[in-house]
């Protein structure tokens, strides 16, 4: 079966293609793309379609997870400390600006923001200057990210610290950040968070319009993610990635050097929760250190295998599902919730270690593309989308 | 540790490693010429992997030198010693079952190996061309679109003999290359060695006689760790000592 048409074969794969290999994860792109740009837009109200957005935010966070968790198999049980580099740098960069003379002139201090002046602060710390740009507040929303999670990993991974002994590491991180954050009340506004978060260069972000619009950005910032996601998995790194997972000492001995590689995916995937936990700040206008703890970090790794920890696309849907029973079921029979939840993880542990993207790819496809006569007796696809 | 430059391929002198004072290795010295294939044999826990192990790095040694072009390799870390030029297969076959066996093949092309390179691989003709090349040779040019997780027991064998080719060393390690495989396979394979060696040298690690008496022109003797006798098949299988081994054994 020397067949020419088959992927392998084909010299030069252009850009495109990699990027939607093959019909079924073009019509999953698309999919997503008629859910979250039109269907819920028009079907949900003002108060709803921001709840999806916010929810969304966490997606980011599990598209990371999938690329390290899943398919490098770095499991990173802090990935709340990323998204609050991102949230906390988007919340003092609103923070300053909602804190100019004239709101702030019955304070001790006018002109800093109020938390700084409740803890008798006089002048603004030196770290938070670049806040008072917005370019430069992008820019450390990306780099702050890379540089934290390379110089949190880079030894323990050349010392080949990995498993479970990082994922608690990973995790202790996370607790860190969070009696930092505690601790230092006047420099980050402690445990009540950045408040009162109010324009974003004049623009008032707590309009109901203004929140539609964050609502499209975040979709658009979630498939500029998916994609660069999808190049990375699709490209011969994506696949050292996976093979490294399963079979360390071969791939060592094919001549890689696996630290820069695993530092590499541990920094994209707090990039990506960084970008997310900024997003988060400004469709909810706070930022707290509840929001980034262990316990969120936790649920970000069920979101993740509830949508299948190998798809990225699985883990908009996982984070989009869990969050929105939560919230339904908390509405209606709070104290239920929790056995609800635990259930949930049990199901997924036992059941469906693929998630919800497994159920479609172990058992609807075959059905549905015998059904529509698309497959031509190909190969069991891989789960790559 | 000695200065001196040799013509050898690879010199290994006064080799030792001990695990918590027991010594696995003991004083070791071999010398591989250029295009040599050198057959290791002996009984099971004599130190054969062990060996190979210090060669490539996976164990550190805890004395001697080990001179592969003159370049000292018990100091590299692994990475560094596959790109001098030195291929290591495993004795239980290792390869990545979840891809194919293309993919197999490509990710041990020795291009692109940093996060970059990786990232902007490109698939090129050149690179279709040698790896067809090397799948022709390992009897699995048919199979390129196969997942690895398929193949027969000593197709993955084969699959983890052409990474190696794949890399273009000049050194091959063999653990055990036919364990596991039909007397038909253990004949293609004979064959896939000597094709193999004309190119590079080979050292391969084999318990069964037959096949090292299909293959070999020198073998080395291991037991407890020390080499205990040196020569071609006829010459060691007549030595006093090995009989001695292997009988007691
Ligand atoms: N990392 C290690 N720690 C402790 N002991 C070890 C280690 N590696 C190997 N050994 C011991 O060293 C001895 C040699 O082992 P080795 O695997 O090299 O034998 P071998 O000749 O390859 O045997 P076989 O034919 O069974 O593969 C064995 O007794 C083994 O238990
Ligand atoms: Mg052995």
């Amino acid at each position: 079966m020397k067949s020419q048409s088959t992927p392998t074969l084909t010299p030069n794969e252009g850009f495109l293609d990699k990027l939607l290999s093959g019909r079924s994860s073009f019509l999953s792109y698309s999919l997503l793309a008629l859910i979250l740009v039109v269907i819920l837009p028009l079907t949900l109200s003002e108060f709803r379609l921001n709840m999806c957005g916010k929810y969304l935010c966490y997606s980011f966070c599990c598209i990371g997870l999938v690329l390290c968790w899943g398919h490098a198999g770095i499991l990173s049980l802090g990935q709340g400390l990323y998204f609050g580099l991102g949230g906390y740098s988007m919340a003092m960069f609103l923070k300053l600006e909602a804190s100019d003379l004239e709101s702030t002139k019955i304070q001790t201090t006018p002109g800093i923001p109020d938390f700084m002046d409740w803890n008798q602060l006089t002048e603004l710390p030196w770290f938070w200057q670049p806040y008072h740009s917005f370019t430069l507040t992008l820019l450390l929303i990306i780099i702050l990210p890379i540089l934290l999670a390379t110089l949190l990993s880079f030894f323990y991974f050349k010392g080949r610290v990995t498993g479970v002994v990082f994922a608690i590491l990973t995790q202790s991180m996370v607790a860190c950040a969070w009696y930092f954050i505690v601790g230092n009340q006047g420099f980050f506004g402690g445990i009540n968070g950045m408040t009162d978060l109010k324009t974003l260069n004049g623009w008032d972000i707590r309009e109901p319009s203004s929140q539609k619009i964050l609502y499209f950005i975040t979709v658009a910032c979630l498939f500029g993610c998916l994609f660069f996601s999808k190049w990375i998995l699709n490209s011969r790194l994506g696949r050292v990635l996976s093979a490294q997972r399963d079979k360390e000492e071969r791939v060592r001995f094919s001549g890689y050097d696996l630290t820069a590689f695993r530092v590499f995916i541990f920094a994209v995937a707090g990039v990506l929760a960084s970008i997310g936990g900024a997003l988060f700040t400004l469709q909810v206008g706070f930022m707290s250190p509840n929001l980034i703890g262990v316990v969120p970090s936790i649920d970000l790794i069920i979101y993740t295998a509830v949508g299948g920890r190998l798809c990225i696309v699985g883990a908009v849907y996982g984070s989009l599902l869990v969050n929105t029973a939560r919230t339904l079921f908390s509405e209606a029979y709070p104290t239920l919730w929790v056995f609800i939840y635990g259930a949930l993880f049990i199901i997924i542990v036992l059941a469906l270690p693929k998630g919800i993207a497994g159920i479609w790819s172990d058992h609807l496809r075959v059905r549905v593309r015998s059904l529509l006569k698309l497959d031509k007796k190909d190969k069991p696809e891989k789960l790559t989308t | 540790m000695s200065n001196t430059n040799t013509d050898f391929l690879l010199a290994i002198e006064d080799l030792t490693v001990s695990f918590d004072g027991f010594k696995a290795v003991d004083s070791f010295n071999l010398y591989i010429d250029k295009g040599e294939l050198r057959v290791i044999i002996g009984p099971n826990g004599a130190g054969k992997t062990t060996v190979l192990d210090m060669i490539c790095g996976k164990t550190k040694s805890t004395q001697g030198s080990i001179k592969f072009k003159n370049k000292e390799l018990t100091k590299l870390r692994e990475h560094k010693i596959v790109r001098a030029g030195v291929g290591r297969k495993f004795q239980t076959p290792s390869i990545y079952e979840n891809l194919t066996v293309f993919e197999n093949l490509e990710i041990s092309y020795p291009w692109g190996r940093t996060v970059i390179g990786s990232l902007m691989f490109k698939r090129d003709q050149k690179v279709l061309d040698s790896i067809h090349k090397v799948a022709e040779q390992i009897y699995l040019i048919d199979d390129l679109d196969k997942q690895a997780e398929f193949l027969s027991h000593g197709q993955k064998q084969w699959l983890e003999i052409g990474m190696l080719l794949v890399q273009k060393p000049e050194l091959i390690l063999l653990d055990e290359p036919v364990a596991g495989m039909s007397v038909k396979e253990r004949e293609a394979t004979a064959a896939l060695l000597n094709e193999i060696v004309r190119d590079r040298a080979v050292i391969i690690i084999e318990h069964d006689m037959d096949f090292v008496a299909q293959i070999a022109k020198k073998v080395t003797v291991l037991h407890m760790g020390k080499i205990i006798a040196e020569g071609t098949m006829d010459q060691v299988q007549n030595n006093e000592k090995v009989k001695e081994v292997y009988l007691g054994h």
